[in-house]
């Protein structure tokens, strides 16, 4: 083996990502915060109206970067449920435990803004087309998820059911992404691709992409703090928890 | 290492299953899951003619009558085929002639829709006001010296 792929191993271990992710996340949270601050004073004061929504259209730099991360992180999950069910690592387990609320409060985040966006642009809170009930399925994934590891006792098999879950669910992230296209919606086409660029005007991509940055580092620093407990929790028997606790007493 | 290379198996074929199996039931499904009927589907009689459906495609430009109290008339078009429609109830803010309109409602004998719903579509464009109407601008110069060519 190289020393690199030692390197690698060596953080999947607990006992020493434990105090890496802890420096993680203060990192992440302060620029979490800064990034929030200048992404919500430009959409609020600095993005031009639009010229067909006025100012209603704003909610669109929550909107799309929660969007974005409730899809996002859901394949961030999967993947590392998957791992973990293959090399039966502990540590991508946690994970992936640590990441689905997060997961989850974007994906009630889009839900709720779209509603709120909905409502006076199109005339309604909520319709069954195919976009919007697809990202209502995600969100019922990620709460099924939750909801099976919590439900089994024995974590090992917890982590199991909840990674088969997870990778199983993997197939709707696809369908939401190219439900516009595929499907004739209410729900308008991706403003934002890889092929085609922006239909946006300059400053307002620039806003929703430091949102998009934002939500980011909030996404690491909430998901790794939760991890950190994770590993408290999971590993309570160990030598190493007991004399960081006993150290801190 | 080799109990793990069979569960790495067993997972991706389980994953390229997975997607098959979800491919060919989209498949299946294909129109039943979009929203609404384009007019020219309606022309072809793809849409269900006995009970209630949901019509989409632009307002078309002139085309809106303002009727008695909040009744008004329109026609949609797929810039193919175009549907009337007739709507009683209030309109929502975008709802504009050339703009995208999703109505919902039933298609009467003499070929008139009557919506019970009108929702308003819009595109994936956002830009400043200046923007729209220097791209308006620009569009009606390049008309104009197409012309006088």
């Amino acid at each position: 083996m190289s020393t690199r792929l030692i390197n690698w191993f060596k953080f999947s271990s607990p006992a020493t990502f434990y105090p890496l992710a802890g420096r993680i996340v203060t990192w992440s949270a302060v620029v979490a915060v800064v990034l929030l601050a200048i992404g919500l004073y430009m959409s609020f004061f600095v993005a031009p109206t639009d010229y067909k929504q006025g100012e209603g259209y704003r909610i669109i730099f929550v909107h799309v970067p929660a969007s974005w991360m409730s899809m996002f992180i859901y394949v961030v999950m999967a993947a590392w449920s998957g791992i973990g069910l293959v090399f039966n690592t502990r540590l991508s387990s946690m994970m992936a435990q640590a990441l689905a609320p997060t997961g989850a409060l974007f994906a009630f985040l889009a839900l709720w803004t779209g509603a709120f966006w909905g409502k006076p642009m199109w005339g309604t809170w909520w319709v069954w087309d195919a976009r919007l009930t697809s990202e209502l399925i995600l969100l019922f994934l990620y709460i099924g998820f939750i909801a099976l590891q919590g439900a089994i006792d024995d974590p090992r098999r917890a982590d199991r059911a909840g990674a088969i879950l997870a990778l199983v669910g993997v197939v709707n992230i696809p369908i939401i992404y190219f439900s516009v296209k595929w499907w004739n919606t209410l729900h308008q086409g991706a403003s934002v691709t890889i092929t085609k660029g922006s239909s946006m005007g300059q400053v307002m991509l620039v806003t929703m992409l430091i949102m998009v940055f934002a939500f980011w580092a909030y996404a690491i620093a909430v998901s790794l703090a939760r991890v950190r407990a994770i590993i408290l929790e999971r590993e309570k028997e160990t030598t190493w928890v007991r004399e960081l606790v006993g150290g801190a007493r | 290492m080799k109990a793990r290379h069979k569960r790495l198996g067993f997972l991706l074929a389980g994953l390229v299953g997975l997607g098959v199996a979800t491919w060919l039931v989209l498949n299946a499904l294909d129109s039943n899951l979009s929203y609404f009927f384009s007019p020219t589907e309606v022309a072809q009689n793809k849409a269900p003619a006995d009970h209630v459906f949901r019509l989409g495609g632009l307002v078309e430009s002139g085309s809106l009558q303002r009727g008695r109290e909040m009744t008004v008339r329109f026609v949609v078009t797929d810039n193919a085929n175009k549907v009337k429609v007739e709507y009683t109830g209030i309109l929502p803010d975008l709802f504009q002639e050339g703009q995208g309109v999703i109505a919902q409602g039933r298609l009467g004998p003499d070929g008139v829709f009557v919506a019970d719903e009108v929702l308003a579509k819009h595109d994936e464009n956002y830009m400043p006001p200046e923007v729209a109407d220097a791209l308006k601008k620009g569009h009606e110069e390049g008309v104009a010296g197409m012309q006088k060519l």
